[in-house]
């Protein structure tokens, strides 16, 4: 392979998708490279929840299509498709635990479910990924009783719990304080920066995006406005991004 | 009338896609139903939880079904048929019908209610979603150890109420009709048939089958935050009463043939 043009492994072509007749995406192409992080910014409710969930299979599209190492989620038959998701881990928005299970049953449930370890490797495995984000020792507490924060941290652990090769993030600073959202922005350079990890990550924070993009694409109205390295958004002369990045009240998009 | 006419199509609409959605469901529970024993432990903790939720409401309810069968029977009988075949009636009454649709309406409303509760913050905390990503089948994690649970506990949860309530039945007839224990039991035995007592667990199987399946549907269908898991919730008992009492009829029409 020549290591100049990096290989796409996931390719969303002409995209589409509306609610109602709410039309929230409208055409989006994105092509994420191997070993890439690739940062989605913009507005909230511009639709990069929805974007993320069409990568996985957890949406389907109205038109267009998702491939994920050139196969097209939606001609997949359920078992690819769940072939395909268990090289992948996902970080949700509002972290969504299981919250009928402890801290370490969550982490350790694709484990569990999909592999023959015993529950000792396990429950060590748990352990490294719980102290990677910060929670050790919480193995034992129900996700009932942790901060949003540390639920936040518990679901990124057990994103990562498959050493997935592909791994989405919704928001994964939002809602910590800026020492541990500083801790997880490393974390996911350093999963970044191991070869064959390929990341998506959404945030609105830009402090967190510069740190950890490879390159950033703006979504805005439904669609891509630019795709660029985090120093070619910054010194964009789009008015739209201009506004959006320095955190503007005025400027071409109203604020409220 | 427009209105009414738009109503009357949107709720057509509704219950086919319902129906359309309910067979989908049965269609992946079939596919994954050879994998049931694969986690025993999702089986038996549902089996656990199912029995002991429902069984001191259902032990409750037994009771006085069974006595106020008796005494209800025993005033019809009043100088028209013999005391002795009180037991009779009543036992009958009890192991066709009376325990088997009780205790599924108990059921329904304890068990089936807490399973579209469950399922359905599940479906909105994304809790499903995240079963997705993982690559473990929601249908098979959550949906088959409930519905096979309901197949074999509701016939289970049948036989105590069969026993509670012919105990129940037995007070009063001793205690207030004036009939022996000993009669009274002669009288339920002498005409027990073993195709009434099997008649009478189908149909709890049947039951415990509408009830968690449907308590699943409305779950994973569920939208719209914590209002719309109440209305998940109180859908999944309504229609599984409706449905326990159709497919009651239906059973009994099938199985009793005159
Ligand atoms: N399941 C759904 N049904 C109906 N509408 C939806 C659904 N999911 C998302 N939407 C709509 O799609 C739009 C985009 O939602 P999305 O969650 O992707 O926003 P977002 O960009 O992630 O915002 P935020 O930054 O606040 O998380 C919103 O208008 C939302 O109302
Ligand atoms: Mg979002």
């Amino acid at each position: 392979m020549n290591t100049n043009t990096p290989q796409i492994v996931i390719e969303v072509r002409d995209l589409r998708k509306s609610f109602a007749g709410h039309v929230v995406l409208d055409g989006i192409d994105i092509d994420v490279r191997r070993g890439e992080t690739l940062v989605i910014i913009g507005r909230s409710g511009c639709g990069k929840s929805v974007l993320l969930k069409h990568i996985i299979g957890l949406l389907w599209p109205d038109g267009g299509t998702v491939a994920v190492e050139g196969q097209i989620l939606a001609r997949m038959s359920s078992r690819e498709l769940y072939g395909v998701r268990l090289r992948f881990g996902m970080l949700f928005q509002n972290a969504a635990l299981f919250d009928s299970m402890t801290v370490a049953e969550n982490v350790g449930l694709a484990l569990a479910e999909h592999t023959r370890k015993s529950r000792g490797e396990i429950a060590d495995m748990v352990a490294h990924k719980l102290e990677l984000v910060g929670m050790q020792g919480t193995e034992h507490m129900m996700p009932a009783d942790l901060s949003g924060g540390m639920k936040k941290r518990v679901s990124l652990a057990r994103a990562i719990a498959f050493d997935p090769a592909y791994i989405l993030f919704d928001e994964p600073t939002t809602g910590l304080d800026p020492i541990t959202a500083g801790a997880i922005n490393d974390l996911i350079v350093e999963l970044g920066d191991r070869l064959d990890v390929t990341s998506i990550a959404v945030t609105h924070d830009m402090k967190s995006a510069y740190k950890i993009a490879d390159r950033i694409v703006m979504l805005h109205e439904g669609r891509i406005i630019q795709t660029g390295t985090p120093e070619e958004i910054q010194n964009s002369d789009d008015p739209v991004i201009h506004q959006f990045i320095n955190g503007l009240a005025e400027g071409p998009l109203r604020a409220i | 009338m427009a209105i009414f006419i738009r109503g009357l199509g949107r709720a057509a609409l509704d219950f086919f896609a319902d129906v359309g959605g309910l067979f989908l469901l049965g269609m992946r529970l079939l596919r994954v139903l050879p994998r049931v024993f694969g986690s025993p432990r999702l089986l038996t903790t549902q089996m656990l939880y199912m029995g002991v939720n429902s069984l001191p409401l259902i032990v409750l309810v037994s009771v006085f079904t069974g006595s106020v069968a008796a005494w209800q029977a025993a005033y019809q009988f009043e100088g028209f048929v013999p005391m002795r075949y009180l037991g009779t009636a009543v036992g009958k009454a009890i192991i066709i019908e009376l325990a088997p649709v009780l205790t599924a309406l108990v059921v329904a409303g304890r068990v089936g209610a807490s399973i579209a509760a469950e399922l359905g913050t599940m479906r909105v905390t994304e809790q499903i979603d995240a079963l997705e990503v993982m690559a473990i089948d929601p249908v098979r994690y959550l949906v088959l150890p409930r519905v096979i649970s309901g197949i074999i506990m509701l016939p289970i949860l049948v036989i105590f109420a069969d026993l509670v309530a012919i105990l129940g039945a037995l007070a009063v007839a001793v205690n207030m009709v004036n009939v022996s224990s000993e009669t009274f039991l002669n009288g339920v035995k002498a005409f027990f048939y073993v195709s009434d007592m099997v008649a009478g667990l189908t149909k709890a199987a049947i039951f415990g089958f509408i009830i968690s399946f449907i308590g699943c549907y409305q779950g994973f269908t569920t939208s719209g935050g914590a209002a719309g898991v109440g209305q998940s919730t109180m859908r999944a008992v309504v229609v599984s009463a409706v449905l326990i009492l159709i497919s009651d009829f239906i059973v009994a029409t099938l199985m009793f043939r005159l």
